[in-house]
């Protein structure tokens, strides 16, 4: 039988809203004080969901430890205590909570040892949340 | 179509042991969950239902209905109990078991609240999520 598994982890990074596209007026004005000029932080919640058949044997979609140490692997140690816009994935793409998302859908897809990544969902605060399903 | 999501909370113990396995593989493989004296977590059950907005209650379904549904076919039999030694899904023998997962507690639910939502007119089950912490967390929505 199908079903989902959802692991929720937290990190803590700075960021500033700035497109290379738009002038320093025009920054300022799409994205107001997300635009301050020496960035600002959040602590993110990161939930990853999983899907698969449940293992017969083990009654699981896939082992919480191998899927912790995967999020840790590829978006603990990169982003937790670091200034996402200075992470090359951040060079062309302004780090908005949705880009950090599809980021993290990229770099989780192909690492699962089990099932397939179904959805990736980032909490930037307690009233803000982005979803990724896919490109 | 709108979705309806009630929640309820549950207490339970449980340890994960699959005996058709060594005990060295299940200690390896399941780590401290395999501990045989159990131990437990406060779960958060949160179910969905589908269905059409009825035009004279403006309901789905009627909440304290689906509050009683839960109640007697889900927390009456789990609630402050162990699930592999009380809950009939999970009873293991020598040689097999349903292991109480938060995928398989997710699965379980859904079986025993279906038969009841089914029959209330227009609605469905839509995905029954469960959580084992506030960090991790299971759902099924009824696929094979």
């Amino acid at each position: 039988m199908r079903a989902y598994f959802g692991r929720r982890t937290t990190i803590s990074a700075s960021h500033r809203l700035h497109s290379g596209t738009l002038s320093a007026e025009e920054n300022c004005a799409t994205y107001g004080k997300c635009n301050n000029p020496h960035g600002h932080g959040h602590n993110y919640v990161v939930e990853v969901l999983v899907g698969g058949e449940v293992d017969a044997e083990t009654g699981m979609v896939i082992n919480l430890v191998a899927l912790d140490e995967v999020v840790r692997a590829r978006v603990v140690e990169r982003f937790d205590h670091a200034n996402l816009s200075l992470d090359p994935l951040f060079v062309n793409r302004v780090p908005t909570t949705e880009n950090l998302c599809r980021v993290i859908f990229g770099l989780l897809k192909d690492a699962l040892p089990d099932g397939e990544l179904a959805r990736v969902r980032v909490e930037e605060t307690e009233n803000n949340f982005f979803e990724c399903e896919g490109e | 179509m709108i979705y309806l999501t009630r929640r309820a909370t549950f207490s339970a113990s449980h340890y994960y042991w699959n005996p058709s396995w060594s005990a060295e593989k299940n200690e390896q493989v399941f780590g401290r969950c395999a501990n045989r004296n159990g131990h437990g977590h406060n779960y958060t059950l949160e179910v969905t239902v589908a269905g059409d907005v009825d035009p004279v209650t403006g309901f789905v379904v009627d909440l304290k209905w689906l509050r009683d549904v839960i109640e007697r076919e889900v927390l009456a039999a789990w609630d402050h109990r162990h699930l592999n030694l009380d809950v009939p899904e999970f009873a293991a023998t020598e040689s097999t078991a349903t292991i109480p997962t938060t995928e398989n507690l997710a699965i379980a639910a859904w079986k025993r609240l279906e038969p009841s939502v089914h029959k209330a007119d227009g609605a469905r089950l839509s995905r029954v999520r469960v959580y084992e912490t506030p960090e991790i967390f299971a759902e099924f929505r009824g696929e094979a």
